[in-house]
């Protein structure tokens, strides 16, 4: 067995810093890399960029319907940027009557340079076990009461596919410029756990 | 492999800790970093990282934070990639330093086969003890194709540094009811599923 338990694990944060030690001396990682890639990742991927992708959508419906039909080439067309192994970018649009929202029951997979790293509860086993089986009572929870008669549809990030939700645009907004409308997209609303009807003009 | 990590529809979970208290613990980009670097530079796949917190020990992955689960799969697989070894990890933090449970067999693809968009298709009933992306709550289950992705690697050869054939997924819609009659919200469930994992439903 390769796991050791003859001592009291020390904490998370000093074994990380070890593997940082370990990375630097035996793989030549360079030694400005993790502050590099950490201000990649603040600056690139963030909400901001699938706001501006829903914002779009919403004004232009010629992109939504690319955007429908392949989530990544309307990513891309953007200026936005996918990992290796997210070779997929699916667009799922909500309606009156259809609501989508995301999990990764396996993992807590997203499409983070879409939409921004995950937030935590995202990641919490109570999440990841139940929204799957207990949808409208967890969305309810989370201070989502949906009418009886929406449909609600699930979707698990088992494979390389990545999701994000299309809210519905809040009718106090038609008209607003494009700029404007992306400030009023929340990750929330494009992980699907909630919708943004209500935001006033 | 059926581990703890595998939670869609298992039941005795409470409310969802929403919306989630801020932090600004150092160390989580630290190990993002960490691990974007060992994915940029080869040393492990992300099927093998997947994987190797799936063989943390049960109660070690279900009392670990996230960035905790990360640190122990990226140091197990250092080790297993011959980087480092478990008494250099133990020296450095002058401690204890839990690694996941070995390795075992993967799996190569099945042959390959096709189906359409509507499609009628069955999840095969399989129980795999290596690296698999079937959650076992559609395990054996019937449901419609609604989307077809572009083609990714096999994820069970993936994980285990196999020949990892690339084949589409499908995005399968069941119905909450098919999956856990009586004991769930009304719902249409959507797994995307690697083609490996699907059989054809004859027709009546």
């Amino acid at each position: 067995m390769t796991d050791t338990t003859r001592e009291v694990p020390v904490s998370p944060e000093k074994r990380a810093a070890a593997l940082e030690i370990v990375l630097r001396r035996k793989a030549d990682m360079p030694k400005n890399f993790v502050a590099e890639f950490t201000e990649h990742v603040d600056d690139a991927w963030i909400t901001e960029n699938g706001a501006q992708m829903v914002a779009r959508a919403w004004t232009d419906p010629e992109y939504r319907a690319r955007m429908l039909v392949d989530g990544t080439a309307a990513a891309r067309e953007l200026g936005f940027e996918f990992p290796e192994h997210h070779r997929n970018l699916v667009v799922l649009e909500n309606t009156p009557t259809v609501h989508n929202v995301i999990v990764c029951t396996l993992c807590s997979c997203t499409a983070y340079t879409i939409i921004g790293a995950a937030p935590d509860w995202y990641k919490d086993l109570d999440y990841r076990a139940r929204v799957v089986r207990e949808s409208r009572t967890v969305l309810r929870e989370m201070g989502l009461d949906l009418p009886a008669t929406t449909e609600i549809r699930v979707w698990d990030t088992t494979a390389d596919t990545r999701y994000m939700v299309l809210p519905m645009q809040p009718p106090a907004t038609i008209g607003w410029p494009v700029q404007t409308l992306a400030t009023i997209v929340t990750q929330d609303s494009m992980i699907g756990v909630t919708r943004l009807e209500q935001v006033k003009g | 492999m059926d581990g703890l990590h595998d939670l869609g529809g298992k039941q005795g979970f409470g409310r969802v800790k929403y919306p989630s208290a801020p932090h600004h613990e150092s160390w989580r980009p630290l190990v993002r970093a960490l691990h974007a670097f060992a994915i940029e530079s080869h040393i492990y796949n992300m099927d093998e990282f997947r994987h190797a917190i799936e063989r943390m020990t049960p109660g070690h992955y279900i009392s670990a934070p996230y960035f905790e689960r990360h640190v122990t799969a990226i140091a197990t697989l250092l080790v297993e990639k011959g980087i480092v070894t478990p008494a250099e990890l133990e020296s450095l933090v002058d401690g204890g330093f839990p690694l996941s449970r070995p390795l075992g067999p993967g799996r190569l693809a099945s042959p390959p086969q096709s189906f359409a968009v509507g499609e009628t298709v069955r999840v095969k009933n399989e129980f795999v003890s290596g690296h698999v992306r079937v959650p076992a709550y559609i395990r054996g289950k019937t449901g419609t194709i609604v989307h077809i992705s572009r083609p990714t690697p096999f994820p069970d050869a993936a994980g285990h540094k196999m020949q990892a054939e690339m084949e589409p997924t499908y995005d399968v819609r069941f119905r909450a009811r098919d999956l856990w009659p009586d004991t769930s919200d009304e719902a249409l469930n959507h797994v995307a599923v690697f083609q490996s994992y699907l059989e054809k439903v004859e027709s009546a």
